[in-house]
């Protein structure tokens, strides 16, 4: 169980996180969420003691992670693939970890065959292509049986085949009784993985609830419509207290009802439908709209600088 | 898709772990910065240069007397310190290795996964202080009586030679890795106190270089109070035999200007350790 209450972290003039109170539950995949430089790196550092809190403070099962006895059997983390000297070999990079904590050395091989990196254990690892530097990470999270595993943006930069393995591994450890807790400003990755989500914005939490719960929650039902009496049904629409916008290629999108109204309505009076369909809201979506105010840098169109000289 | 290549997730399967097993300890903590010292090619590099140079340089120097038309004599030559010569440029030498030793760790991010997999930062940074200082000591005990024998080879053909058995000679060459190895300390203080490669090693030529360059553009009077407090040439009177000259600048003798020194790697190594524990990492 970590719980942080009141954290805080200012770096100079920003505030990085700001007031955050938490508790990611043991034994299930919490999700992090939030758009890019929303202070999610920067919570995980503040977990882990590699940062100190400005105010407030974050503990695991009651203590903080730096009075930890055994801290690789209580925390697995994977900040940075990259945050590794690349001069050493893949074995003796795990087992420099490994002894720290006084784990057998047998660890050091069961963990290399478990993510699949065996055959390259003698390989300095600066060679490594981004999946496998990924893996060798994993592998040190995995290292001391943990209860915990911290993974920061893990499928960062992966291909679909290392996309898929990861989240099959997140599903597998948490299906362990392990507690997951994983960034990521992708709702898509959250969407099929996470069973509950914390979502940050500008250091600041503004949501903690399960999948479900945050899509309803924060986005509204539509419909998706097609007829030849457009005009008809949106007067109905619009008298039931519904709205009505055009979605191009002549559909309309119906906020407020729900698929059965929309089509019992359209029955009542007579109008003809060709196209009546649920629109699910994603994540995605629903991560747009709430975090809309919260996105710490707005990027808008470049305008492109005109030369004198290229004016016509 | 490709299965072949991608393990299955079997996350579970060969990781169980007895509830005890798994504890943070100085002895393991001290394994584990063996292990990265010594699976690093940067280590041997350096040892290597250092033996090299040290050695060569050495030899090189006492050659240079040997083949004078009227090799010294008489109290102020001191064959020893001929033959160590080249620990003026080894002590930079092992001040990289103490630099790199530390500043890797921060310049490849290294430090970020050590201190998530030990977070008892007192006892990660006393066990790769303990484990350097060890390795270079040993490096530098070779280097410093290969330095002397080879030197005293070169110089007995002329007779200007001395031997480890002749009074104060022991202490200088087991001085010379004494120096060195205080040096690399120094090093690794200014490495974890600057947490950047070039930084820390440009920080550690001033100290030990530039300084003692400078001080002899000093007047006379000011050196008379400033030299005996510079770290390399108070370093450097615990691997010489004879004493300085009269009329020469005073120094403390060799074992207080060799305290001198520590001192200097003692200062360079608590205030870096002290603000090491609180600072973000």
């Amino acid at each position: 169980m970590i719980e942080a209450r009141g954290l805080t972290k200012r770096y100079g003039d920003t505030l990085a996180v700001d007031d955050l109170s938490f508790s990611v539950a043991p034994g299930k995949i919490t999700g992090f969420l939030g758009p890019n430089g929303a202070g999610k790196t920067t919570t995980m550092r503040l977990i882990l003691g590699l940062d100190r809190p400005t105010a407030g403070q974050v503990t695991i099962n009651g203590t903080a992670f730096e009075q930890a006895d055994q801290p690789m059997r209580l925390v697995g983390a994977l900040l940075d693939a990259k945050a590794l000297h690349g001069g050493r070999s893949a074995y003796n990079h795990l087992l420099c970890l490994a002894q720290s904590n006084n784990l057998p050395r047998r660890r050091v091989d069961e963990v290399l065959g478990l993510v699949g990196l065996t055959d390259v254990a003698s390989k300095r690892s600066k060679g490594f292509s981004l999946g496998m530097g990924q893996r060798l990470g994993i592998a040190a999270a995995l290292l001391g049986d943990p209860q915990i595993l911290m993974f920061d943006e893990p499928v960062n930069g992966l291909d679909p085949e290392g996309i898929l393995w990861i989240r099959n591994l997140m599903k597998a450890l948490a299906a362990e009784g392990r507690t997951v807790f994983v960034s990521s400003h992708l709702m898509s990755e959250m969407e099929n993985t996470a069973d509950h989500l914390l979502v940050i914005g500008r250091g600041r939490l503004i949501a903690d609830c399960t999948v479900d719960e945050f899509i309803r929650a924060n986005s509204r039902q539509t419909v998706r419509v097609r007829t030849p009496q457009p005009d008809l049904l949106a007067k109905l629409v619009a008298a039931v207290g519904g709205t009505v916008r055009e979605d191009g290629d002549g559909a309309m999108v119906v906020t407020g009802l729900d698929q059965a109204e929309v089509g019992d309505l359209a029955y009542e009076n007579a109008v003809r439908l060709h196209e009546l369909a649920p629109v699910h809201a994603s994540l995605e979506q629903a991560f747009m709209e709430l975090t809309a105010s919260s996105v710490q840098f707005h990027a808008g169109v470049p305008e492109l600088p005109v030369l004198a000289g290229e004016v016509a | 898709m490709a299965t072949t290549t991608t393990p299955r997730p079997t996350a579970g399967v060969g990781l169980d772990l007895p509830r005890s097993a798994g504890r943070v300890s100085f002895a393991g903590a001290l394994r584990s910065e063996f292990t990265k010292i010594r699976s690093v090619r940067s280590t041997y590099w350096t040892l290597i240069a250092m033996f090299i140079v040290v050695v060569g340089f050495g030899a090189l120097a006492s050659f240079g007397v040997a083949s004078q038309p009227h090799p010294p004599t008489g109290p102020g030559w001191d064959p020893t310190r001929q033959s160590l010569a080249g620990l003026y440029i080894g002590q930079l030498i092992i001040g990289v290795l103490g630099v790199l030793v530390i500043s890797s760790e921060y310049g490849t991010g290294m430090i970020r996964t050590t201190l998530t997999t030990n977070p008892h930062r007192g006892v990660m940074i006393a066990a790769k202080a303990v484990a350097f200082t060890v390795i270079a000591f040993i490096a530098a005990l070779i280097t410093s009586f290969a330095a002397f024998f080879l030197g005293q080879a070169i110089m007995s053909s002329h007779h200007i030679s001395t031997t480890l058995s002749s009074p104060g000679v022991l202490r200088a060459v087991i001085g010379g890795a004494l120096f060195l190895t205080a040096c690399g300390v120094l090093a690794f203080g200014l490495g974890l106190l600057l947490r950047h490669t070039a930084a820390a090693i440009g920080a550690v030529v001033g100290l030990l270089f530039v300084v003692t360059i400078l001080v002899n553009f000093l007047p006379q009077g000011w050196q008379n109070h400033v030299n005996e407090w510079v770290p390399a040439l108070a370093g450097g009177m615990l691997w010489q035999v004879r004493a300085q000259p009269p009329g020469a600048t005073p120094m403390f003798g060799p074992w207080p200007s060799f305290a001198v020194l520590c001192g200097w790697a003692a200062l360079a190594l608590v205030s870096a350790v002290l603000l090491f524990r609180k600072r973000d990492a």
